[in-house]
Order: structure tokens, then C-alpha cells, then sequence
């Protein structure tokens, strides 16, 4: 380069010194002095070998926790699907050595009795989950709130169908959806309270500021600002639940029991008689000699399935949305 | 006032000529927050369509001060005041005074832009839905952004989330969100301090349009704020001798004043830098 263009002696000199020092940069080993063995990556050092081994460790475990999931999902598709058909959905269940069928009314059946226990949960959870929120950090009735519902998670299927037998099919003289829905909803409450609670609790406080410096009443900061801002955490909260409650069986067979029929007395829509669902249906046609029964009872539990995760999707896409915020 | 119109020229009742244009007149004899005695002796009058900046070092009670004007510490568990503020001559911390009724007559800007996590429409008009507003909501929010310098921003994209602006545009739509129910004076805690020079101009430039039209009352950690828009300034300070970090006001008066000839010492200490 300095043989084609003249350059200025004051520079010449400077570009002269700054290739002189990179010249003798190159000259020097930079690595003189290190031992090149101990930086290749050897399995004889046993750091390495157990970080290796531990590595696949972890990769054959969570592959192994995979397992059950899926086998279970391939065997229902596997068992159930070869008897997937429209007339599931709008048949009654058959009777013993009679062939064909399905378990439209049990479908029915689950889909209203989780829908009547959403609609007792859900005002009743996220409005005490309101009050959790709100109230001062040393609230006494607010922590046993708090206590009672983190109990309640993990309270025994059975003990809800029991109590609802004695608190609501003695007292009503029979089996019923409506017993049904509120089983279920005592075994949906407090996921609903917990998980809204924690979505109200995480709306900032300086929006719950702002609206009250704009001249907000408390109702007004709650409608307007928490529940619209923590609505999709409490959503998937929701959902969570609803998809537990679908699954239920123990607390169906002391509440609602099982029917082979439409819910329906002379001629009009009832809900005060026992009703089917797929859980109980799973329940009764698996035990069953006879090989209709049983294999109606596999495709009953590959829709089962396939409804609870369509739930827990929809459940997890409402979580994304308040992620995205 | 909770099931009445957006108040645009504030009370109906007859306006008693206020001594100096003094639209609030703030007197804090003593203010506690549980045990802890935040604030002592600070009497400080906000004059009408004027700025007036609290100005002192961390921990001072400058925005205690500041949110006793709206009673925004009623939220603080604990609060206690023994004083009085007084608005167009009426005791806001009286017994028979709605809090509530307060704010909308006295604003608030806050140190974090805080919009709500909706539209930009949505955000501007929260004040007239919570006033139920009959009247016509566009327009209002159309006139609430454009006195915010930001309608030429956002003109296309009201229904975009209030989240998706940048930080100064957030702030810009708080103060238009905080204008468009119309109310008397404005308080603005630190409304800068999370911002960028550029945004702090706008900000500043947009008060000095305000003030024609609202009262102002802002705290602000820097001093050449207060200088370029401040036409009164209280110097707040702590006392540390009663036990406790106790604030309380050392000088009020014109900004220029202050600033060019400090009265007290701790005042021309704070102004030159020289404070510890």
C-alpha cells in the first residue's frame, strides 16, 4: 500500500511502528507455557465424565416421565378409535348382547353438570378471590380463607361426592345432575380461587393507582381494572379446573349416578334424575363381560381425553395472551 | 359528584376569591405514617394556573406532601395527618368530604407511566365511563390527546394497546387520561424521572402549555426542571434531630428567586451541589 500512494511522512512513521508492534505480536507464542493436554476435553477427568454421565441421566428420565403420557394417549387411540363413529354421539347407551350404540347422554351429561358447577364456581371463586386480593396482608379471615382453599386442593374426590350425598341427593329424594354439579364444584372451587386470586394479586399496583387517582371508587378499580387485566390468568384458572372436574368419577356415583337415557321426564328437559356422564360410564362398561360394553367404554375415554385437552389448550392460550402483556 | 356529569369548571358553588390566587392551600402540621413521623410544618399554597415544584433530597416527603393534595395516602395503611388542606377554602381531609369526589376534581400523574393494560381510546376515556359520561366520548378523547401532544402520534392507532406506545408517548397519554375529565389542578409525581431527555422535553414543554387551562403542582428530583417550569418552588428537607428522618419545608417562593438567592443555607447548599 505505501508503494502505491505517497503517504505523509508523520503518518508513514505511525503505520510504520503499528506494523512494527503487530510484527512482533505474531513473533511471541501466545499460548508459550500452556499444556494443550489439559484443555482437551478428556472422559479420563472425572468432572467430565460426570457431568456427561449425569447429562444422559437426565435425558433418559424425562424421556421415561414421557412414557405413561403417551402410552396412554396411543392405547386410547389404539383401543377407542377403531369405534369412533357419529352414532357415539347421538346414540343411548346399549343394553347387555345388544350390539351397536353409543353415550350421547353421557357426553351431555358431563358437559352439563361441569357447566353447572362452573356456573357456581366461577362468581363465587373469583369473588372470594377478590376479597383475598384486596384485603390487608393481615387479615385473619383472609388467611383462613387462603389455608381452607390450599386444603381443599388437595381434598378427596370421594369426600366431595359423599358430603354431596348427604347434603343434597338425601334432602332432594333422588340423584340428580344439579347433586352432580355441585359435587364438582366443591372440587373446582378452590383452584379457581387459588389461581385468581394469584392473577388479581399479579396486576400492577400502579394501575390499581392510576384508577384510583383518576377518581375510581373501589368497585370501579376492581370491574375496570383487576378483573379486565387479570382476566385471562383467572381464564386459565378456570379451565384448569373445568378439565379436572370432567375427568371425576367418585363423586359422580354418589351424586348423579348413571342413566341410560336422555335427561328428559315426560317429554321436557329435567335435570332432577340421575344422569350419565363418562366418567361413570368408563366406570361401569369397562367392568362388563360383554365385549360392545367394553369397547364403548374405551372410545368414551378417548373422548373423555380428547375433551379435557382441548380445555387444558384453550386453558394454556388464555395464559399466553396475559404472558404477552 | 359519583352519579353527576365530568366536572369542567369545578364546584358549582359560589367561588370565594381565593387570597393570592391560591387555589389549594396545603398546612401539614404533623404526618405519620404508623409510628414513623414522615412530615412536619410544611405549609405550602398552590397558586392557580401556575407550576409549582417541590424540589429536595430522597426521603424528604415531597410526594408525601404531594399526594396528601388528593388524598392519594388514604391507600397507605397507617396514614395519619393532623393539618389541613384546603381547596377553593374547603377542608378536603373534613369528615364529611368524599375522597373519591377529590381526585376528580384533583389529578394525578405518576412517577411510572401507568397506563391500563387496554386501547388507547379505552385508557383516555376511563375517566368519563367511571363518571358515566352521556356526552360524546370521541370527541373528548380526541380533545384529552391533542392537549397532550400526542394526537398526531396515536390518531391511527386508538384501538392499539396503551402498552404498545413507547415510555414518554405512555406518560403523554396518563396526562392526556388524567385531562379529559377536566379537572382543576394536576399533580405530577416525578412524571419525568423514567423518561429520556428528549421525552423530559416534551413533557415539560406540554406543562408549560397546561398550565393555562389547570393548576400544577409536580415533584421533581431535578433542580433545572424545576428551574425551566416552575413558577413557585418549595424546598423540602430532612430533619434528622427529633430521632427519625422527618421532612419539612425550609423556603417556598418564585422560582427565580430561589434559585438566584436562597434564602436559608440548607437552600443554597442543596442549589450549589455542596449538600451531603
Amino acid at each position: 500500500m505505501s508503494e502505491k500512494k505517497p503517504i505523509p511522512a508523520s503518518n508513514q512513521k505511525e503505520t510504520g511502528t503499528l506494523l512494527h508492534r503487530v510484527e512482533n505480536e505474531a513473533e511471541r507464542d501466545p499460548f508459550a507455557g500452556v499444556d494443550f493436554e489439559e484443555l482437551e476435553l478428556s472422559l479420563y477427568r472425572p468432572r467430565t465424565l460426570f457431568s456427561v454421565i449425569l447429562s444422559w441421566i437426565v435425558t433418559v428420565m424425562t424421556l421415561l416421565a414421557l412414557v405413561p403420557l403417551f402410552a396412554v394417549l396411543l392405547m386410547l387411540i389404539w383401543r377407542g378409535g377403531k369405534k369412533l363413529s357419529l352414532d357415539l354421539f347421538t346414540q343411548l347407551p346399549p343394553a347387555p348382547l345388544e350390539q351397536g350404540g353409543g353415550f350421547g347422554n353421557a357426553i351431555l351429561g358431563t358437559l352439563l353438570m361441569v357447566g353447572i358447577a362452573t356456573l357456581i364456581t366461577l362468581p363465587l371463586g373469583v369473588l372470594t378471590a377478590v376479597y383475598l386480593a384486596q384485603s390487608p396482608g393481615d387479615s385473619k379471615l383472609a388467611s383462613a380463607v387462603r389455608f381452607s382453599a390450599k386444603v381443599l386442593t388437595g381434598f378427596p374426590s370421594i369426600l366431595a361426592g359423599v358430603f354431596a350425598y348427604g347434603a343434597i341427593v338425601l334432602a332432594t329424594g333422588g340423584y340428580s345432575a344439579i347433586a352432580g354439579g355441585i359435587a364438582l364444584s366443591i372440587l373446582m372451587l378452590p383452584t379457581i380461587i387459588l389461581t385468581a386470586e394469584s392473577a388479581i394479586a399479579m396486576v400492577p399496583a400502579k394501575m390499581k393507582e392510576a384508577s384510583v387517582g383518576l377518581g375510581a371508587t373501589g368497585t370501579q378499580t376492581v370491574w375496570m381494572v383487576l378483573l379486565p387485566t387479570a382476566m385471562p390468568g383467572i381464564l386459565t384458572g378456570v379451565m384448569l379446573a373445568i378439565a379436572r372436574a370432567a375427568g371425576e368419577t367418585a363423586p359422580l356415583l354418589f351424586t348423579a349416578l348413571f342413566s341410560n337415557y336422555w335427561l328428559m321426564s315426560r317429554s321436557h328437559f329435567d335435570l332432577m334424575q340421575p344422569t350419565a356422564s363418562l366418567a361413570v360410564l368408563i366406570y361401569n362398561f369397562s367392568g362388563m363381560p360383554f365385549k360392545n360394553q367394553v369397547e364403548l367404554a374405551w372410545a368414551a375415554a378417548l373422548v373423555l381425553v380428547t375433551l379435557v385437552l382441548i380445555t387444558n389448550l384453550i386453558g394454556q392460550s388464555f395464559s399466553r395472551q396475559q404472558n404477552l402483556q | 359528584m359519583s352519579t353527576g356529569m365530568v366536572p369542567n369548571t369545578g364546584p358549582q358553588a359560589p367561588i370565594p376569591p381565593a387570597k393570592n390566587d391560591a387555589i389549594m392551600d396545603c398546612d401539614i402540621k404533623e404526618l405519620y405514617y404508623g409510628t414513623f413521623k414522615a412530615v412536619r410544618d410544611t405549609k405550602i399554597p398552590i397558586t392557580k394556573n401556575a407550576i409549582t415544584a417541590f424540589i429536595g433530597p430522597s426521603g424528604c416527603g415531597k410526594s408525601t406532601v404531594l399526594r396528601c393534595l388528593n388524598r392519594m395516602n388514604d391507600l397507605v395503611r397507617g396514614f395519619r395527618f393532623n393539618g389541613q388542606v384546603k381547596y377553593r377554602g374547603k377542608d378536603i381531609y373534613a369528615p364529611a368530604i368524599d375522597p373519591v369526589a377529590v381526585r376528580r376534581y384533583i389529578g394525578m400523574v405518576f412517577q411510572q407511566p401507568n397506563p391500563f393494560a387496554t386501547s388507547i381510546f379505552n385508557n383516555v376515556a376511563f375517566g368519563l365511563r367511571i363518571n358515566n359520561f352521556k356526552g360524546n366520548k370521541t370527541e373528548r378523547v380526541e380533545q384529552a390527546l391533542k392537549r397532550a401532544a400526542l394526537w398526531d402520534e396515536v390518531k391511527d392507532k386508538l384501538h392499539n394497546s396503551g402498552l404498545s406506545l413507547s415510555g414518554g408517548q405512555q406518560q403523554r397519554l396518563c396526562i392526556a387520561r388524567a385531562v379529559a375529565t377536566d379537572p382543576e389542578v394536576l399533580l405530577m409525581d416525578e412524571p419525568c424521572s423514567a423518561l429520556d431527555p428528549i421525552a423530559t422535553r416534551r413533557i415539560e414543554e406540554l406543562m408549560l402549555e397546561l398550565k393555562d387551562r389547570y393548576t400544577i403542582a409536580i415533584v421533581t428530583h431535578n433542580l433545572q426542571q424545576a428551574q425551566r417550569v416552575a413558577d413557585k418552588t418549595g424546598f423540602l428537607y430532612v430533619d434528622t434531630t427529633q430521632g427519625g428522618r422527618t421532612g419539612y419545608l425550609v423556603e417556598f417562593g418564585d422560582s427565580k428567586e430561589m434559585f438566584q438567592n436562597p434564602k436559608e443555607k440548607h437552600t443554597r447548599d442543596y442549589i450549589r451541589g455542596e449538600f451531603s
